[in-house]
């Protein structure tokens, strides 16, 4: 697939690039701003949804490290204008990068700090890993796709996220060597919750589970381990929507 | 030139409409019949505006040309296919991107040009060889015929894209038909062309051209992607593709609202699509270890055998055999099932059979080969439990205007008829929030409840919901008290929530998989409450129960709430918006600008002097014009889809109704003509045809549902023919408006005859869409109500003059 705009763009900016050679960070600046926009339109649709049944405010930590962290690095180049748009994006393999809100929704959901162990299934283009880094959190990302894996593993390396840990495999089975984890974030289509992760899963941790078609997010779920070993699950709709008119 | 050239053209034009439907079904959309009959007509239109400005020099060569328009047709339609599957359309994609909606367009554009070009044979050879009129259209019409149900005969042989060879191949026929007429050295001549040209798509492989490449957003290109992925079986045919994949590295498990307290895993499973779509799958069990099945009673589908103590069960719908395998756990005293497509049945006896331990053998599992409710409308069976297992939705709801007879009133009303006394329906969804599919399924089956010997709905309705699926069960009869513990034990030993049941506290509705409101409960309760209209009236979705004249259970869609949706899109509010109906829209828009720039402006552009001169006439013959074109398209969308339960699937429908309408039509256009030869200046004929129209399409209708009823379980022996004596008076005098008042227009103001022209193509392309979105919004009643008055206009804006 070619994205027009993409290809459009790309033969404009050839024009100044012929002009002036200039070194890759020297765009940085300018990424630099258009992310301080994402969080800031972030920020916005979370105040439009502060009555949605979601922690409000999104965490500054989490909005913080979406700041730093160069989303354009894990798009593909032909989607690289597109990188801090408010929308999802093909990564190829029939999967998404998600919208920079949803992202954001997903990581304050699974309510961690500095030094939580976060294990990811289903890494995409690895920009969720690469949040989940930015919180100081040690991550596990286990993706099916070889690719798509191998793909993310190498940007990963590249943007400076090294102490990301990375594997290609059935993420189903989560990962036992490192369990137990504080937080799971399953981004894989699941038809149901794996049981080997919650067995991974610490008290009091939980699974966050986006549940949709590509580019759509229905509603997200979240699987909370009890003391007991048992677990409670909540479906959250990730908007302010009442279904019936006269009752907002 | 021997006119068989015509019926060659038309077979292959007709043939190609139903080879794109069933291209298109594979490898994106679900349901595009109406799209592929407007891209057909905007073909078609725009060869009417082209003709009107190059007919002369075209005719001055007239057999080049016309062998030149024959070839390209059959080489456009192998390569226009391929072409249109680069264009980097993605439905999933336009709410985000609304520029994806030029790609749509691009693809009308595409697709139209082998249409484009057959129309230049039909339309030239109407224009050359006048004196021959009559036989003309009898020959494009049987063509058009044998197309239509050729289109269909082939694909019980051939995949669609080997099927296209055979377009090709009539295109080239055409081509040396018509030069053979032309001696010896011409029909060499002609033969020598189409050899090279053959070699040339020989060497190109227009079967690669025409493969359908699955959308890599659908689940059959996700499993595919597997490491170790192969697909194991595959059979093609009119109902759809059928594939079986298996992993050998990763498996399926697929178990959607397994219950997390499921004491053992899964076992090994094959995937099935239908399409590409549709997921279901096949487990391998060989009868050895019990414990294997046990997750499929740790699934809310297993709700009813938890009520019933060794039913007979119906499956509705065989798939790959999870319900099936799911009613052999329970122990059931005797399990049967449904299946339309005679290729899944013939996988699962076929190759699958080591996999399966043989459980789908002809001696162990009886299979009904027919649409389901054509089977319950031919059988005194009664079952103790029907269940249609989670198929019909699509994700993302772009499937909203694809009608279903299985989830509307009137199915809930023969499935409790097929029932012994305390039986069940089940019906699994996949759950969404907030509800809409699962509470407009409630709201039809507490409509059928209601006609059921007097019954209380809310005392025979329970739901049970799982964070992915939710199961509603109907009962013939009162739920006992005994019932209902049973379903609260079930759903409590898997941490299931109960949405309903009679009696239920709102408090017990939220326990375990926690929403912020107990929606389902209320909607239920709302929806059994003397309050019930005005909830469906405030409800953002629509939850008005589907009927077979408004048959789309998945289309909640609501304007008054659309705005607010797309609004929230951005907001993470994207899940709101069912993408059907607005994907419908835009079609309608696309086709409308599409039919106006290339078949009217052309017209008006040059040739609006002499249309100007014509004053107030002009607007009566737009009016005419445009009215009997939406008329036509609107009865004749309207009865595909109307006759599509009666027939069993909508692609046996578009042949069979677009067959008769075509045969039929142009009979009533042939005798139209010699009125015309009679009397040419004539408006009684035209205003009689037009009346007859209205009556007769008001009265078949009413007729209709008696008729089908009676005849539901017949065979397609006897339901075709039927279907098409139905239909052949109408389309008859369908015909005979179009000629008689192109022939009012020729002697009163020949120089409005391309504005005429232009305007009906125009309508047609704009109506194929229209009727889709008015079924949806009114029912097929009023779209036919619609086309009769538009008849009616039609016969005043000629007769008031």
């Amino acid at each position: 697939m070619i994205s027009r705009r993409a290809w459009l763009t790309g033969a404009l900016a050839t024009v100044p690039a012929a002009l002036a050679a200039r070194p890759p960070w020297a765009a940085e600046p300018n990424h630099a701003r258009q992310r301080q926009r994402m969080v800031a339109v972030i920020e916005a649709h979370a105040r439009a949804n502060s009555s949605a049944p979601l922690p409000y405010p999104i965490a500054w930590i989490v909005l913080d490290a979406m700041t730093r962290v160069p989303r354009h690095e894990f798009v593909e180049p032909r989607y690289r204008d597109l990188a801090y748009a408010d929308r999802p994006i093909p990564i190829g393999y029939g999967q998404t990068i998600s919208q920079p809100y949803i992202v954001a929704l997903m990581t304050n959901l699974l309510n961690i700090g500095s030094g939580a162990k976060v294990l990811e299934v289903g890494t995409g283009s690895g920009y969720q890993a690469a949040v989940l880094a930015a919180l100081d959190a040690t991550t596990y990302t286990v993706e099916i796709i070889a690719e798509l894996g191998e793909k993310a593993a190498d940007r990963l390396q590249r943007t400076g996220y090294t102490s990301v840990e990375t594997r290609v495999g059935d993420g189903y089975y989560g990962w036992p060597e490192a369990a137990p984890f504080d937080a799971i974030i399953v981004t894989a289509a699941a038809s149901h919750v794996p049981p080997p992760l919650v067995a991974q899963l610490k008290i009091g941790g939980r699974v966050v589970i986006p549940v949709g078609p590509p580019f759509t997010i229905q509603q997200l779920v979240m699987v909370t381990k009890n003391p007991d070993g048992t677990t409670e699950t909540r479906q959250l709709l990730p908007v302010a929507f009442v279904p019936l008119t006269g009752d907002h | 030139m021997p006119l068989a050239a015509i019926s060659a053209v038309s077979a292959g034009a007709l043939a190609y409409e139903l080879l794109l439907m069933r291209l298109y079904a594979v490898s994106q959309w679900h349901h595009v019949a109406f799209m592929i009959i407007s891209v057909a007509l905007l073909g078609y239109g725009a060869s009417g505006t082209f003709l009107s400005f190059t007919g002369p020099w075209l005719r001055a060569r007239f057999r080049l040309t016309w062998s030149a328009n024959a070839v390209l047709f059959g080489v456009t339609a192998v390569f226009a296919f391929g072409l249109a599957q680069r264009i980097p359309f993605n439905p999933l994609e336009v709410l985000w991107a609304p520029s994806e909606f030029l790609w749509l367009g691009a693809i009308y554009l595409v697709l139209m040009t082998p249409f484009f070009f057959a129309a230049n044979c039909i339309g030239l050879a109407f224009t050359h060889l006048s004196s021959r009129i009559g036989h003309i259209y009898g020959y494009d019409l049987v063509g058009a015929g044998v197309g239509a149900a050729g289109g269909i005969v082939v694909l019980f042989t051939f995949r669609p894209e080997q099927a296209i060879l055979a377009v090709l191949g009539l295109g080239l026929t055409a081509a040396a038909i018509a030069n053979f007429a032309d001696g010896r050295r011409a029909g060499l001549r002609g033969l020598g062309l189409i050899a090279v040209i053959s070699v040339m798509l020989a060497v190109a492989g227009p079967e690669r051209c025409s493969t359908p490449k699955i959308s890599e957003y659908k689940p059959l290109s996700a499993a595919l992607r597997l490491p170790a992925a192969a697909i194991v079986a595959e059979r093609s045919g009119p109902l759809g593709l059928v594939t079986v994949v298996q992993s050998l590295k990763i498996p399926f498990r697929h178990a959607p609202g397994l219950s997390l307290n499921a004491p053992h895993g899964l076992p090994e499973q094959r995937a099935m699509f239908v399409d590409g779509a549709g997921m279901s799958t096949i487990a391998r069990w060989r009868g050895d270890d019990p414990d294997a099945l046990t997750y499929l009673d740790f699934m809310p589908e297993a709700a009813p055998y938890h009520l019933l103590h060794r039913p007979r069960v119906l499956v509705l719908g065989l798939g790959g055999g999870e319900e099936v395998l799911r009613a052999h756990y329970h122990n059931a005293h005797t399990i049967e099932a449904v299946e339309a497509d005679e290729n899944v049945l013939r996988i699962l006896r076929g190759s699958l059979t080591d996999f399966t331990g043989g459980r789908f053998a002809a001696d162990k599992l009886r299979v009904h080969i027919a649409g389901g409710r054509s089977f319950l409308a031919g059988t005194d069976a009664r079952y103790d439990l029907i269940q249609l297992p989670p198929t019909g939705v699509s994700p993302s709801g772009a499937g909203g205007f694809a009608e279903n007879y299985l989830y509307t009133v009137e199915a809930f009303e023969r499935y409790l008829g097929r029932l012994a006394p305390g039986g069940l329906i089940a019906v699994t969804l996949p759950l969404k929030l907030p509800p809409r599919y699962s509470l407009k399924l409630f709201a039809a089956a507490v409509r059928a409840l209601e006609g059921f010997g007097g019954a209380d709905p809310s005392k025979h309705l329970a739901m049970v919901r799982s964070w992915q699926t939710i199961t509603l069960l109907v009962a013939t009869q009162p739920l006992t008290v005994a019932h209902i513990a049973a379903l609260k034990d079930f759903a409590r030993a898997r941490s299931f929530d109960l949405a309903y049941y009679p009696g239920m506290p709102r408090a017990e509705a939220n326990r375990y998989n926690r929403l912020e409101e107990p929606h389902f409960y209320d909607g239920a309760v709302a929806l059994l409450g003397p309050d019930r209209q005005r909830f469906m009236t405030r409800y953002k979705f629509d939850l008005h129960p589907a009927n077979d004249d408004r048959p789309y259970p998945f289309d909640v869609f609501r304007w008054r709430s659309f705005h607010e949706k797309l609004a929230l899109r951005a907001q993470g509010g994207m899940g709101l918006i069912d993408l059907g109906y607005p994907i419908l829209v835009a079609t309608l828009i696309q086709a409308a600008t599409l039919s106006s720039l290339l078949i009217l402006a052309p017209l008006i552009v040059l040739r609006g002097g002499g249309a100007v001169a014509q004053g107030r006439f002009r607007w009566r013959v737009g009016g005419y014009f445009l009215a009997i074109g939406l008329g036509f398209l609107l009865i004749e969308i309207t009865f595909i889809q109307r006759l599509t339960l009666f027939l069993g699937h909508p692609l046996y429908a578009v042949s069979v109704v677009l067959a008769t309408f075509l045969v039929f039509a142009g009979l009533g256009a042939a005798v139209a003509s010699k009125l015309i030869a009679r009397a040419p200046d004539s408006r009684t004929a035209e205003r009689q045809a037009v009346l007859a129209v209205a009556v007769l399409a008001l009265v078949g209708l009413g007729f209709w549902p008696p008729l089908q009823d009676a005849l539901m379980a017949s065979p397609a022996a006897i339901k075709v023919p039927v279907a098409l004596a139905f239909i052949a008076p109408l389309a008859f005098v369908m015909g005979m408006p179009f000629p008689l008042g192109l022939a009012v227009v020729a002697a009163r103001a020949p120089a409005l005859i391309p504005w005429a022209w232009g305007i009906n193509g125009c309508a047609s392309v704009i109506g194929a869409v229209l009727a889709v979105l008015l079924a949806m919004e009114l029912g097929f009643t009023a779209v036919v109500a619609i086309a009769a008055v538009l008849y009616l206009l039609a016969a005043w804006s000629f007769g008031h003059d």
